[in-house]
C-alpha cells in the first residue's frame, strides 16, 4: 500500500498533561474511503486523539499527516478547510439559529471576513442544504429553531453540517449517542451512505452499532492501541477480553 | 417600489423607519433649538450604543471602553477646529502666535508633529474613523488571536480607558489636559455655534446614525450576523467549520471603534468642546448602560435607551442635583433585573404579541398552529452509553 492512498497518517503521536500521557506513541493509519472505529474504555484517549486531529489539543511530539500535508502546527481552521470535518460528542449546534441557517454556516464558502460580508445564499447554497438536509432526514425542519430539535435530531443536523463541507475525513465523537434503537438503525445507514468518497472515524460504545457499520476496528486502551483488525478478529483478541470483560 | 417594501421587510425597515420620523421630523417640531442640540449630543452617544449592539448583543464581546474610541474620534475633530481658531492673528498675544492655546501656556513653542494631520478637514475626516480603528484592531488582534475573551477582554478595555484618560490629562501641552479642548468655532469658516449650523450639525448627525443602523442591519441579515451569533453560543463550533473566529471579532471590534469615533465627532461639533471626562471608564460604562437599557439586540431599540437615559439624567439633574445619581442607578438595577433584554425585549414580549391579539386574532392562531408542529416528535432518551 503506498503512502499516497492513505487519508490519515498518524505516528509516534504522544501528548502529555502534567506527565499523564494520554496518547503514547501512537501510530494509526486510516485509508481513504475506510470507516475506522475506534473503541475502548473510558480514559483510554480517544477524544483526545481526536482533538490532536483536529488541533483542539497540542500534540507534545509526533507526527499527524493528512494526504502528505503535516497538519502539527496548522491552526484549526485550517485543519478544516484542508477537508477535516469533527464532530463533537455532546451535540455542538447552533440553537437559537434555525435548522437551515445552522446548514448554511456551514457550507464552505466565504469563511474570510470579506468573503462573509459579500456572501449570497445562492440556489446553488439552498440546494446543498436541501441535499444534506434529505440525507440527514431533516428536510421536514429546515425552519425549525434548532434547540427544539430532539436530541437524536441535533445530532444528525451535526452530521449534516459537516457534510455540507464535503470533508475527506470525517470524525464522529459518540453519533448515536442518546439516540433511539429506530434512530440508531437510521444512523447506521446514514453512516454506510457517507463513507463511500471520504475516510470516516466513529467513536463509539454500542457494540451491536459498531458492527454495523465498522471496516475495521481500533481498540485503544491508556493512550496506546491495543487491537487493530476487523470486528471478528478484534473480539476473539485475548488483550481485549481483558481489558474489557477481565473487571 | 414593490421592490422597495420588499426590502424594507426583509430587512425590518419599519421600526427604522420610525426611529428616522421620529428624530428628522417630530423632534425637531417639537423642540426649540437648545433642546434639540441636547439631543444631537445625546444621539452622538447612540453610534456607541449601536456599536455596542453589535460587539456585545451579537458578538458576546463586552467593551467597557468604548468611550476610548469616542474620545479619539471627539479628539480629531477637535484639533482641526482647535488649529482654525488658532490662527497667528487671532492668537497674536501668545508668545508663539499662531499654536492652540493650551500649547503656548505649556511653553510649547512648535506645533507637535502629530498635530500637522490635523490642518486638513479630509485626512481630520479620515482620521476620526482611521485612529480608532487603528487602535481597535491592535487591540483586539493582540487579545482575540491569543483566545483572550469574555471578563478578562472587558477588563482590559477598561485598563485602556484609564490610560488613556490619564495620558490626556497629563500631556497637557499636546492635549489640553484635564480641560480639554475649548473655545471650537468654525471649520473653513463656517461658525458652527449659531442655531442654523445647529440644525444643519442635528440633522447631520441623525443621518449618519440611520446610515450606521442600516450598514449593522445590513451586516446582522447577512452570513456575519449570523456567524456572530453562532460564535458567541458555539465558539468551537464555528472554529471547526473552517471559520478564524478571532478575525470576525476583529472585524466587529473595529466597526464598533469606527461607529464611536464618528459618534465623537459629532459630539465635539454638537457640543463645541471635547474633555477626558468623555473618554474615561465611567462614561465608557454609561455608555453599557444606554445599550442595556435599549436591549442589546437591538440597534433601534439601543438608540431609545441612549435617548432615555439622557433626557433621565437631564432631568433628574435638573430636579434633583443630590440624587439624580442614585435614581439612574436604580433605574439601571430595574433593567437589569425586570427586563434584561431592555426596553426592545418588552416591546418583542408584550407589546408586538397584545397589537397581534387586538387585529388580527385569525393570526395568532395560525402562530399557535406552527409552534405545535415545531415541537420535536421525537424525543431522545438523553442515556450516553458509556458502557461497552
Amino acid at each position: 500500500m503506498s503512502r499516497f492512498e492513505l487519508a490519515l497518517s498518524v505516528e509516534d503521536l504522544t501528548v502529555s498533561f502534567d506527565g499523564f500521557k494520554a496518547i503514547d506513541a501512537l501510530n494509526l493509519y486510516i485509508e481513504k474511503n475506510e470507516l475506522r472505529v475506534i473503541i475502548g474504555p473510558n480514559g483510554a484517549g480517544k477524544t483526545t486523539l481526536l482533538d490532536l486531529i483536529c488541533g483542539k489539543t497540542l500534540a507534545s511530539a509526533g507526527s499527524i499527516k493528512f494526504g502528505d500535508t503535516e497538519l502539527l502546527g496548522m491552526p484549526e481552521h485550517q485543519r478544516v478547510r484542508l477537508g477535516i470535518g469533527r464532530k463533537f460528542q455532546t451535540p455542538s449546534i447552533y440553537e437559537n439559529l434555525s435548522v437551515f441557517q445552522n446548514m448554511e454556516v456551514s457550507y464552505p464558502a466565504g469563511r474570510s471576513v470579506f468573503g462573509a460580508l459579500t456572501f449570497r445564499c445562492t440556489e446553488e447554497v439552498k440546494e446543498r442544504v436541501n441535499a444534506v438536509a434529505d440525507d440527514v432526514g431533516l428536510l421536514d425542519k429546515l425552519n425549525t429553531e434548532a434547540g427544539l430539535l430532539s436530541h437524536g435530531q441535533k445530532q444528525w443536523l451535526e452530521i449534516g453540517m459537516l457534510l455540507m463541507q464535503e470533508p475527506e475525513l470525517l470524525m464522529l465523537d459518540e453519533p448515536i449517542a442518546g439516540m433511539s434503537a429506530k434512530e440508531r438503525d437510521l444512523t447506521a445507514d446514514l453512516l454506510n451512505r457517507i463513507c463511500k468518497n471520504r475516510a470516516v472515524i466513529v467513536i463509539e460504545h454500542d457494540m451491536d452499532f459498531v458492527k454495523r457499520i465498522a471496516h475495521k476496528v481500533t481498540v485503544m486502551h491508556q493512550g496506546k492501541i491495543l487491537a487493530e483488525g476487523s470486528m471478528d478478529e478484534v473480539q476473539a483478541n485475548s488483550d481485549v477480553i481483558d481489558v474489557y470483560l477481565g473487571h | 417600489m414593490n421592490t422597495l417594501i420588499k426590502l424594507i421587510k426583509r430587512y425590518q425597515g419599519g421600526s427604522i423607519l420610525l426611529l428616522t420620523v421620529l428624530l428628522a421630523l417630530v423632534l425637531p417640531l417639537a423642540l426649540d433649538i437648545f433642546r434639540l442640540n441636547l439631543v444631537g449630543k445625546y444621539l452622538s452617544y447612540g453610534f456607541v450604543a449601536i456599536g455596542l449592539v453589535m460587539l456585545w448583543g451579537y458578538g458576546g464581546i463586552l467593551s467597557l471602553g468604548q468611550g476610548v474610541f469616542f474620545g479619539l474620534g471627539g479628539y480629531a475633530m477637535a484639533m482641526f477646529m482647535k488649529l482654525e481658531a488658532s490662527d497667528p492673528i487671532t492668537t497674536k498675544i501668545q508668545s508663539t502666535p499662531g499654536i492652540p492655546d493650551f500649547m503656548d501656556w505649556n511653553q510649547i513653542t512648535e506645533l507637535p508633529a502629530f498635530w500637522l494631520p490635523f490642518k486638513s478637514l479630509p485626512l481630520t475626516i479620515i482620521a476620526i474613523i482611521a485612529v480608532p480603528v487603528a487602535l481597535a484592531w491592535l487591540l483586539s488582534f493582540s487579545m482575540f488571536k491569543r483566545r483572550v475573551g469574555g471578563v478578562y477582554f472587558a477588563v482590559i478595555t477598561q485598563a485602556v480607558a484609564l490610560i488613556l484618560t490619564v495620558a490626556i490629562i497629563g500631556q497637557q501641552g499636546f492635549t489640553g489636559g484635564v480641560n480639554g479642548m475649548t473655545d471650537l468655532k468654525t471649520i473653513w469658516g463656517w461658525d458652527t455655534r449659531d442655531d442654523s449650523a445647529k440644525y444643519i450639525l442635528y440633522y447631520l448627525c441623525v443621518a449618519l446614525l440611520i446610515f450606521s443602523i442600516v450598514i449593522c442591519r445590513w451586516i446582522q441579515k447577512g452570513k456575519v450576523g449570523t456567524l456572530l451569533l453562532a460564535m458567541r453560543d458555539k465558539e468551537d463550533r464555528v472554529r471547526f467549520s473552517g471559520y478564524d473566529v478571532a478575525d470576525f471579532r476583529i472585524f466587529v471590534f473595529c466597526l464598533a471603534a469606527a461607529m464611536s469615533g464618528v459618534g465623537g465627532a459629532m459630539f465635539t461639533l454638537q457640543v463645541g468642546f471635547m474633555s477626558p471626562s468623555f473618554v474615561g471608564i465611567v462614561p465608557s460604562i454609561e455608555m453599557v448602560i444606554y445599550a442595556a437599557v435599549g436591549g442589546r439586540m437591538s440597534l433601534v431599540g439601543a438608540v431609545y435607551g441612549t435617548l432615555l437615559i439622557n433626557a433621565g439624567k437631564t432631568f433628574f439633574s435638573e430636579s434633583f442635583p443630590d440624587m439624580w445619581l442614585f435614581f439612574m442607578a436604580a433605574v439601571f438595577i430595574l433593567v437589569t433585573m425586570v427586563f434584561p433584554m431592555g426596553l426592545a425585549g418588552l416591546w418583542e414580549s408584550h407589546v408586538v404579541p397584545a397589537w397581534k391579539r387586538l387585529f388580527s386574532p385569525s393570526l395568532d392562531k395560525k402562530t399557535d398552529l406552527n409552534s405545535v408542529s415545531g415541537m420535536p416528535t421525537k424525543l431522545g432518551t438523553g442515556v450516553s452509553h458509556e458502557s461497552i
